[in-house]
């Protein structure tokens, strides 16, 4: 009998009822489309397009595109036949009269070193070229690298449209031409270095804010309100904070004739002409980070303790366990929330962590954010500097997702 | 915090100890920031605290520093500020529009793919800065906003939205809906129970929103190295503030971090009073 049921416009009530029910899903998702459109527009889709770059190399195919395809048939194991050199001659002169023979020469010089000067020198002579010689011997008399055959097969490779060398240049690997895979000469071993380290750091880091935020975390939540409000300034003016400030403060207190030395060299503990270095190097990107880190910890970790009844812990001593016990027992799986969720944001910010590690970590104490940005900025590999991106980003997506799945994002609190 | 008298002696060595770490650890975090200020007041060029300085004597002390940074025409700390406040104030309008909008859809109960679509709006607060200062300066560039005004307070909106959002949210999902059932029941309009009923119950939300907002983009750093371009009438306090730090620490830096200590304080009294009245507030709905 309900499905005669009907509204004072005579409409059947679960039509009805469904009908206000998609207005509602309408209004709510028009409310938040706006942004959701900007977000994905402007952010999320040039995240993915930028990402794409990491193993985009279509301009070189097309700028080479001839080359590219004779070379197909050409296996490499010796010097090019005059096809492929020719059709090289060809499409280099034409690079050089539309001016985009430098980008060749900088795209190829990422797959083997040596070949900006060679391209340059190459492109210059080109004018001299008889073009009804040998082609190959007038270009190793312009430069005797291309008599190494290495070179021709770096050609090849680096004219093919997509590829996926930078993921393994990512992690210190290098393909070879025959298609193995080696790790690159020890000396040139950088990356693998960095990520251990932005690990290291990013897991340090975490653990020392939680050993530090712990204890007065629990003193804020067991205070009287007019003591723990004082005391949170403590916490939440670091917090509010400029982060340059902080750093700032961190640069003055750690360099060689800093706070902390001068203090240590007036108190006699340690001797003027031994100074600490506690700046330049992973110490001082260690210490700098955890400070600043610190409220990200002590703020969830404080929110979960306030909810805990003292009355918990004053039963389970009253029932004749020891403080620690009750402790361990009791009090401590209790703040599990809190410790998830205050590790995950601290572990998150720490691990793209790039302005503190590029003032305080000098050479040895920079991140993996911090070499992503020179491959942006200084070296223009962005082939490179995108790929390294990437893996940083899945990474945070990761413990993103974890974060998501043990706290839940709803729950995420600031202040 | 007063321990009871027949608390055995190992715990109350215990209690003692926990008092001096936690003590040391308060230290640790706020010491750093007052090391700053009286360095910002030394006559002398080095940043140490000189003999006078410790004897406190008033020549050991100046504010010539503070006369560098208003006048000194070395490093553009005027128009830096006067950009960084523009930036702010016009990112911040932005970015607490957009997320408190999309925060009133994402708190009803009938949103579609809430879970999904709060991720996306969230991910600029958990993505590193490196990648999303590429992503959006690359995004920029296409639409030829690179290193631009508008473009600048674009980026800012996009790396401030996620805390309006979750700050708003928040104080949305403590709301009773039975205030604004009752409003309607009364004849009133849904644009007007919004106005005269909703808005100013979540205001505290959105205003601590709001500050996130404008702190996110006043402090914002990694973003505008890749945005600005090295253009100097567009440069901001913290752009400033990292090329002065890479090349020496000097101490107008010293002055002008003192001043963002004061401005930290400001918003640190203001989110007090915000948090009080939004308890008081909550204190009385609940009833």
């Amino acid at each position: 009998m309900t499905a005669e049921i009907r509204t004072s416009d005579g409409e059947l009530l679960s039509i009805k009822l469904k009908k206000v029910e998609r207005r509602r899903r309408t209004t709510a998702f028009l409310l938040a489309a706006p942004l959701l459109f900007f977000i994905v527009f402007t952010y999320v889709i040039p995240i993915f397009q930028m990402l794409g770059r990491s193993i985009d190399n279509v301009q070189m195919n097309e700028f080479l595109s001839e080359t590219h395809e004779v070379m197909q048939a050409w296996d490499g194991s010796e010097m090019p036949g005059e096809d492929v050199t020719s059709t090289f001659y060809y499409e280099l002169k034409t690079a050089v009269e539309n001016k985009y023979h430098g980008k060749i020469a900088t795209r190829l010089n990422y797959e083997k070193g040596g070949f900006t000067s060679l391209i340059k020198k190459t492109s210059r002579k080109l004018k001299n070229f008889d073009e009804n010689a040998n082609f190959l011997d007038q270009f190793i008399d312009v430069h005797k690298k291309w008599g190494d055959i290495e070179y021709w097969q770096a050609l090849k490779r680096g004219t093919d449209a997509y590829h996926f060398r930078k993921y393994l240049t990512t992690f210190d690997y290098e393909q070879k031409f025959d298609g193995s895979i080696e790790r690159i000469p020890e000396k040139l071993r950088i990356n693998v270095t960095l990520w251990l380290r932005t690990i290291f750091v990013a897991v340090g880091v975490t653990f020392c804010c939680f050993i530090l935020a712990y204890p007065i975390s629990h003193l804020l939540s067991v205070l009287p309100t007019r003591y723990s409000n004082l005391l949170m300034i403590c916490v939440l003016l670091p917090f509010w904070t400029s982060l340059l400030v902080r750093t700032s403060s961190w640069m003055v207190l750690l360099q060689k004739q800093g706070v902390l030395n001068d203090t240590l060299v007036s108190l006699g503990f340690v001797a003027d002409e031994s100074r600490l270095e506690l700046m330049y190097n992973m110490t001082g990107t260690f210490i700098a980070m955890t400070q600043i880190l610190l409220p990200f910890m002590v703020l969830p970790l404080y929110s979960v303790m306030k909810t805990i009844s003292p009355s918990l812990m004053r039963a389970a001593t009253s029932m004749g366990a020891t403080p620690f016990h009750a402790f361990r027992k009791i009090y401590f799986p209790l703040t599990y929330a809190g410790i998830s969720a205050g590790s995950i944001l601290v572990f998150v910010l720490a691990i793209g962590y790039y302005i503190t590690p590029a003032l305080v970590g000098g050479a040895k104490g920079i991140l993996i954010s911090n070499r992503i940005a020179y491959h942006m900025q200084q070296s223009l590999d962005w082939s490179l500097a995108t790929a390294m991106a990437t893996v940083l980003l899945i990474a945070v997506l990761v413990v993103y997702w974890l974060y998501n799945k043990i706290v839940g994002i709803d729950n995420m609190r600031l202040g | 915090m007063a321990l009871p008298k027949y608390t055995e002696m190992r715990y109350r060595v215990w209690h003692y100890s926990y008092l001096v770490i936690c003590t040391a650890v308060f230290v640790f975090l706020i010491a750093p920031l007052f090391v700053i200020i009286p360095l910002s007041f030394n006559a002398e060029q080095y940043i140490h605290f000189s003999d006078g300085m410790l004897a406190l004597q008033p020549e050991a002390f100046s504010l010539r520093w503070y006369e560098d940074m208003i006048y000194g025409t070395k490093n553009p700390w005027g128009i830096a500020a006067r950009n960084s406040v523009y930036y702010a104030f016009f990112s911040t309008i932005g970015a607490t529009v957009l997320g408190t909008v999309a925060a009133l859809g994402l708190s009803s109960r009938y949103m579609p793919y809430k879970q999904l679509i709060m991720s996306v709006l969230i991910s600029p607060m958990i993505i590193p800065l490196i990648i999303s200062g590429s992503a959006i300066f690359f995004s920029l560039a296409k639409l030829g906003l690179a290193a631009t005004f508008p473009g600048i307070v674009i980026a800012h909106i996009i790396l401030g939205t996620p805390f309006v959002v979750i700050t708003v949210t928040a104080t949305l999902s403590g709301f009773d809906d039975s205030i604004t059932r009752a409003a309607s029941s009364l004849g009133s309009t849904p644009t007007n129970t919004f106005f005269k009923i909703t808005l100013p119950l979540i205001t505290p939300g959105i205003i601590s929103g709001a500050l996130f907002a404008f702190v996110t983009s006043f402090d914002e750093i990694v973003v505008i190295l890749f945005v600005a371009g090295g253009d100097r009438n567009l440069t901001t306090i913290p752009l400033q503030m990292w090329t002065g730090l890479r090349e020496q620490l000097s101490p107008t830096i010293m002055a002008v971090a003192t001043c963002l200590i004061v401005l930290s304080t400001l918003i640190l009294i203001v989110t007090e009073l915000l948090r009080r009245r939004s308890e008081r507030i909550r204190g009385i709905s609940a009833q």
